[in-house]
């Protein structure tokens, strides 16, 4: 199940995204390379629009009744996975560090938009919420999160400590995980929504990392927060049984999205190599067989065909997804294969431009360091390889450690 | 998948089961494909379904996808197989989208009939550095005649075809041309030996002074596009590669999933598992591969360059996931009695090989 033509409706968003890429994103990646932790104001731009009262009821009442629109709804093919990583790919080409600190388009936002009760979208909707899961102690066994959250009357009380919070700085609240229950294990485990400025709750510092500098990444401690019932996202009951499938099933949504992640970096790396290639007088024919051209045309082809396959493999999880099938197997698979084949790609076109790809004065060394955050977060590539193969041959996390 | 191309799916993975899939290893050690295996494949009808109805064809909508999806499926039985049941499609189809009217009149109809009639394709060249598009093998313009000059290799049964469709190149472009057995000038050789394909019989083809009519140029006066005619057989190629390799998936998962040692089954142990997820998802990357490029083709587009990265990446993949299914098995993939050295063999073909199958 793929969808291996976009229609125009598709094609004409992905140039939008590439223009934004181009126009907004490419003039600044280096900027905020450098200025790590500066908030980079030129996103503004995409700040979304504070939510207007509802004082008028004009704008709901131009809305088709409820029965018409989903009729309606139901005759039109879904694409909004596909339109998602299309849109991922095209802005990560510009620089995935920006893309990952949109304003308003956290991962917390995700979760919210995903497992919120209506108040809970009603009242933080509109807010830029981080995501606070992994711990000093719990990096991919995010089962294993230490931080607890006690009811003491009408407030849940959270100790623990949260490191690797992207946009922790700049965002209005962070969703952190914390066990309500641990003798109850991972099913134990909810997500409270955390307001800036709570009392008990601490930026801790800013991480200075390899790549996507442009996003900050930071450690909350908290002590002894205190935050109001109702800010326990979704379901307060902890099922034994469910357990935390669940919550890991938000993950075959966001695996494809980080894939296209690195699909996008990739690209940009050998498009830039692909024009210096041609610069030095080379074409690429596409036709030649790859032992009668150069080794640097040879390379080139093999990690064309590479990206391509990142591609199809992440276009093939999104139509899954968009056409309500389950693709935590695909949507591993295009995760393990992106996460290597960017790093290998972007390593290998620094190889490629020699100077010009250890030079800051091109973007080429930066969107080496960057895609490798692709292979890392949202579950490692080994994680990933566990996952297909747990699938694939029905083992449980007991059999394949 | 269309429901119809799934039914078109399950039809020939039902013959593969019923007649290659215990037999392969039989037909690589006795070198050749039973008789009725071949009538079976042909009555099929896939080489023959985009020929129109008044030639003897069944006037089916050309799809390179469908082609694809039953390039796979014969090919996860065996790569011999498949190559030898679609054989007649390598001179069928460019003929059938290339040829001149007078071309297709004359030649359709004898590759029809309700038996199997073997007909073949000449493109490889035994000569180190081959190149599909700088062949050394030359076709050149004599009066009412085009002579053609030089060697090719891995012809499949070429000593049985009645027809053999040769490339050649003239004026440094690529050509094909319509070759009859027993043409003065043509000589077949004795059956070569490769590393793989033990069942499919392919021959080295010399080729002096060897003259063929005017008439007999694919698609007259003005040739054929012949890097359409590549990026088609590409995409065969790219097809039949993903087919060899998920087999090859497939019988190191199930061998390792129930093989035993160290007290649990080796699946157990990261080392193997990881290799088993990456060879699962190669697999599903050189089929997506492959269909892209046929795709390009059913929606009207050049597929060029899809084609080559296609069968550039499942060449290098396919050696790569049949290496695989060698490992899962450790000695016992080195046996013959278990069919993963097969794959092994007959995936490194793809990569080198050119022309053995098309869309």
């Amino acid at each position: 199940m793929i969808s291996l033509e976009l229609g125009e409706v598709l094609e004409q968003s992905r140039q939008g995204m590439h223009d934004l890429a181009t126009n907004l994103f490419r003039p600044i990646a280096r900027k905020y390379d450098i200025a790590e932790h500066e908030y980079p104001k030129e996103l503004d731009l995409m700040r979304p629009a504070p939510k207007k009262e509802p004082a008028e009821g004009a704008e709901k009442k131009a809305e088709p009744p409820k029965e018409e629109k989903k009729k309606e709804k139901s005759k039109k093919p879904k694409f909004d996975n596909l339109s998602g990583v299309l849109s991922v790919e095209e802005l990560c080409w510009g620089d995935v560090g920006l893309m990952l600190t949109i304003p308003g388009m956290g991962l917390g936002n995700a979760a919210i938009a995903a497992v919120g009760t209506p108040e809970q979208k009603m009242k933080f909707g509109a807010l830029w919420a981080a995501m606070a899961i992994t711990e000093p102690e719990a990096g991919s066994d995010s089962a294993s999160v230490q931080t607890t959250a006690v009811l003491d009357g009408d407030e849940w009380v959270l100790n623990g400590e949260k490191i690797f919070v992207t946009c922790a700085d700049r965002s209005d609240i962070v969703v952190v995980w914390a066990n309500i229950e641990p003798s109850a294990g991972k099913a134990g485990i909810k997500s409270f929504i955390v307001e800036k400025g709570t009392p008990g709750f601490k930026l801790e510092h800013l991480e200075h990392k390899l790549g996507i500098r442009a996003s900050d990444t930071g450690t909350f401690v908290l002590k002894d927060c205190r935050v109001p019932k109702e800010n326990l996202l979704g379901n307060p009951e902890v099922k034994k049984k469910e357990g935390f499938a669940g919550v890991m099933q938000t993950f075959d949504n966001t695996r494809p999205t980080v894939a296209a992640m690195a699909l996008g970096v990739a690209r940009a790396a050998l498009e830039f190599t692909k024009e210096k290639i041609e610069e030095q007088g080379f074409s690429l024919s596409y036709d030649k067989n790859v032992n009668n051209v150069s080794s640097l045309e040879k390379e080139f082809y093999i990690m064309e065909a590479s990206l391509e396959a990142m591609r199809l493999l992440i276009w093939q999880a999104a139509s899954m997804a968009d056409a309500g099938i389950r693709n935590s197997l695909q949507a591993s698979m295009c995760k393990a294969k992106a996460g290597k084949a960017g790093t290998q790609i972007t390593q290998k076109c620094c190889e490629l431009l020699g100077p010009l790809g250890y030079t800051q004065n091109n973007l080429a060394e930066k969107w080496m360091r960057d895609v490798k955050i692709t292979d890392i977060f949202e579950g490692t590539g080994q994680i990933q390889h566990l996952i297909v193969a747990r699938q694939l041959m029905k083992l449980s996390s007991s059999e394949l450690k | 998948m269309s429901k119809e191309q799934k039914m078109i799916k399950n039809e020939v993975a039902k013959l593969v089961k019923d007649v290659v899939t215990e037999n392969a290893g039989e037909m690589d050690s006795s070198g050749a494909i039973p008789q009725d295996s071949l009538q079976k494949a042909w009555e099929l009808g896939a080489s023959v379904s985009m020929v129109s109805e008044e030639l003897g064809g069944f006037g089916m909508d050309d799809s390179p996808i469908t082609t694809a999806i039953v390039l796979e499926e014969l090919a996860y039985g065996d790569m011999a197989f498949a190559v030898s049941t679609t054989l007649p499609s390598l001179l069928i189809s460019p003929l059938v989208s290339m040829g001149t009217e007078a071309q297709q009149k004359k030649y359709l109809p004898l590759f029809c009939a309700e038996s199997y009639n073997p007909c073949t394709l000449a493109i490889n060249e035994p000569h180190f550095g081959f190149d599909v598009t700088d062949m050394k093998t030359t076709a050149e313009k004599k009066g009412a005649a085009y002579v053609l000059s030089g060697m090719k290799c891995f012809v499949p049964q070429a000593a049985q075809a009645s027809h053999i469709l040769v490339a050649a190149s003239l004026n440094g472009k690529g050509n094909l041309f319509l070759v009859e057995k027993g043409a003065a000038g043509m000589t077949i050789s004795e059956r070569e030996n490769n590393l793989g394909l033990y069942s499919l019989d392919t021959y080295e083809i010399t080729l002096d002074n060897c003259e063929v009519a005017e008439e007999d140029r694919l698609g007259g006066e003005n040739g054929c596009d012949f890097d359409a005619f590549i990026a088609k057989t590409r995409i065969g190629m790219s097809a039949i590669g993903t087919g060899i390799s998920r087999a090859s998936f497939e019988f190191g998962m199930n061998y390792a999933k129930d093989r035993v040692q160290f007290g649990e089954p080796i699946v157990h142990r990261q080392s193997v598992a990881f290799m088993i997820a990456e060879m699962a998802y190669e697999v599903d990357a050189m089929r997506l591969m492959t269909w892209k490029a046929a795709s390009n083709l059913e929606a009207g587009k050049d597929a060029k360059r899809e084609a080559y990265l296609a069968k550039l990446y499942v060449g290098e993949q396919a050696m790569r996931v049949t290496d695989f299914g060698v490992q899962l098995l450790g000695g016992h993939g080195y046996i013959r009695e278990y069919p993963v050295e097969r794959y092994y063999r007959n995936g490194r073909g793809i990569s080198i090989i050119e022309g053995m199958a098309t869309v």
